[in-house]
């Protein structure tokens, strides 16, 4: 946990999509250094939170602060160079490039030769610059453990390999905060807590802040700083795991509970 | 495509393993593929000549359109006006201001760069049909321009070219001005094979696989979809320039929206995405109407002549063999002769294991 000064801070943010509303009035605040979770049903509106975090969506109404700067109308071109990364819940990689240089794409803002610099590769320090930055996506390519793939094709990949890259090339912009959408979503036991390691790492090793979407709680509650919880586009409750899992609206809304009677209890 | 790489090549330097060319054995062809091409105005006669060159000059061009449609994605059937452009460009800036001709190709590239970069103002926000269609514009405004502005391309009656020329020395025959235009190309492809390695390369790549990524990953659409018309433009003013002082005359009517579909046919044959590739499309292309019309001088004379009436036909036939290439390349080879060229080239790596 760093301190508690917060690195994102939505104010009352709504979407919405001509008669649809997609986010009606939520607000919270990512503080620096944690891991920040978002769970709801199917459709409650926690990708479009993200989307409009990352710059896909405009919010029709309301704020966001991303390090004390408003980014609500900001290019998602630029959000990328102040710090912010993502990765996707359908798998968004550069399909017929090469492992590598779909994380080199990553590193777009941090690399400086333009086109024609790059042209004359030999002459301007395009090469420098290339091999310097392949030195870092290399220690990425190595936390991930996907040095035997970096000269593949990255649309010939299996799933979970995909899932590594995309989240490689999301780590390689180098971001202050970095978005998750379904980290976990198709994967087995054992692949789920290799990405639970790898996210807590980044968290703790890299000093990344986290927000992420996530279906499985076991996981959520594990590594999860805070939680926030959407229902139909409106916030229920923010807290830590216990509190949140505790809190009665959220076991009716997210665990489908019906009443106050525990699950437990009903006679068999 | 993944590369394959001999057992035992292994590279012990990230510098190594960025070369263009992957293996001892690759480079080594490539310098003997150039010594055996500076040879060749020794051997061939003037005719076989020119047609090298016209592979270099449209070979140019078309990888000006591949870096467009095959890296970026986007679309333009306007290609072949701004190849004319180039060509006008250049012959206009020789004679108007006096400026060498060697340096007037490349400014006339960059003029020709200029205007594609206006009409490649819409490609921020277009894709697909409604680009194409954007384009096609491009090409009747600039070929009505080309018939209409007297002073710059000499209206009907065309404008005649001087040969570049650098000390006294003129490239006025096949034999040198083959050296010239080995040298662009050269240069050209190198420099095209350069970009595609490094940042700007990959944002373009990355806009033509999953343009919403690419922006997340900081990648600005509308500035690399409007650079990649404008370094399209920039090959084509090129070619169009080399073409301009070969022929030593460029006539208005040359670059009408059929010379587009050909270099949109080059590219699709030769390989898209591939920058070799636009080089072996354009070879097709010029090779294309000779064996046409070797087939059709084989069976001159004959019943089948006679049946077909061939004879006055040739050029009819010419087109029917373009559009029939097209077509059998997209059911067979959609990825165009450079993939075909690659698994020729795997094939004899693993023979006779290659099962």
């Amino acid at each position: 946990m760093g301190d508690h000064a917060p690195i994102l801070q939505a104010d009352s943010v709504s979407l919405r999509f001509g008669g649809i509303r997609a986010l009606t009035d939520v607000s919270f605040s990512v503080r620096r250094g944690e891991v920040f979770s978002i769970i709801g049903p199917n459709g409650a509106g926690k990708t479009s939170m993200v989307n409009c975090v990352s710059g896909r969506y405009r919010p029709t109404e309301g704020r966001i602060l991303f390090d004390g700067q408003d980014i609500t109308r900001m290019r998602p071109s630029r959000r990328a160079a102040l710090g912010i990364g993502r990765t996707f819940q359908n798998l968004a990689l550069f399909g017929h490039m090469s492992v590598l240089d779909n994380i080199m794409v990553g590193r777009h803002h941090l690399l400086n030769s333009g086109f024609l610099r790059g042209m004359v590769y030999w002459i301007g320090g395009a090469q420098r610059e290339e091999l310097e930055h392949r030195r870092e996506v290399e220690e990425i390519i190595d936390f991930l453990e996907i040095q035997h793939i970096r000269k593949a094709q990255a649309g010939t990949l299996s799933y979970g390999l995909r899932k590594r890259v995309e989240l490689a090339r999301a780590v390689a912009l180098r971001p202050k905060l970095i978005l998750l959408d379904e980290p976990m979503a198709g994967m087995n036991l054992e692949e789920k807590e290799d990405m639970a390691r790898t996210i807590l790492d980044l968290n703790e090793e890299w000093g990344m802040t986290i927000l992420m979407i996530e279906h499985d709680m076991g996981v959520v509650m594990d590594i999860s700083h805070r939680v926030m919880v959407l229902d139909f586009g409106r916030k229920l409750v923010e807290g830590e795991p216990e509190e949140v899992m505790a809190h009665p609206d959220v076991r009716r809304a997210y665990l489908g509970e019906e009443d106050a009677t525990p699950a437990e209890a009903v006679p068999a | 495509m993944t590369v394959m790489t001999p057992a035992g090549d292994f590279r012990t330097s990230y510098r190594a393993d960025t070369t263009i060319f992957p293996t001892l054995g690759s480079r080594a062809a490539l310098w003997v593929g150039i010594a055996i091409l500076c040879c060749a105005p020794l051997v061939l006669d003037r005719y076989l000549l020119g047609l090298l060159i016209n592979v270099g000059t449209l070979g140019i061009a078309a990888l000006g359109l591949n870096i467009l449609v095959g890296f970026t994605g986007q679309i333009s059937i306007g290609h072949a006006a701004f190849f004319g452009f180039g060509a006008f460009a250049s012959a206009w800036l020789h004679e108007r201001f006096q400026i060498p001709v060697l340096l007037c190709i490349p400014l006339a590239g960059l003029m020709t760069a200029a205007v594609g970069l206006v009409f490649g103002a819409p490609a921020a926000r277009l894709k697909g049909l409604y680009l194409a269609i954007a384009t096609l514009a491009a090409q009747f405004i600039l070929e009505d321009f080309f018939a209409r502005a007297q002073w710059f391309t000499g209206g009907v009656a065309g404008r005649i070219t001087e040969p570049p020329t650098i000390a006294g020395f003129a490239f006025d025959r096949e034999e040198t001005y083959f050296y010239l235009v080995l040298a662009f190309v050269i240069i050209m492809f190198v420099g095209a094979a350069n970009l595609m390695r490094t940042r700007d390369g990959r944002a373009l790549i990355a806009v033509r696989d999953h343009y919403l990524s690419a922006e997340i990953m900081g990648i600005n659409l509308a500035y690399y979809r409007t650079l990649s018309f404008g370094i399209s433009s920039f090959y084509a003013g090129i070619g169009g320039a080399l073409y301009a002082h070969h022929l030593l005359f460029v006539s208005v009517e040359a670059f009408n929206i059929l010379f587009s579909i050909q270099f949109l046919s080059m590219v699709i044959i030769g390989g898209l995405g591939s920058i070799m590739g636009s080089l072996m499309g354009a070879a097709f292309m010029v090779a294309l109407p000779e064996l046409v019309q070797a087939g059709a001088d084989a069976i001159a004379g004959s019943s089948l002549d006679r049946m077909l009436k061939i004879g006055g036909n040739i050029s009819f036939l010419r087109e029917m063999a373009i559009g029939a290439a097209i077509i059998l390349f997209l059911i067979f080879e959609p990825d165009g002769l450079a993939r075909r060229w690659r698994l020729i080239k795997a094939y004899w790596k693993l023979y006779p294991y290659s099962h």
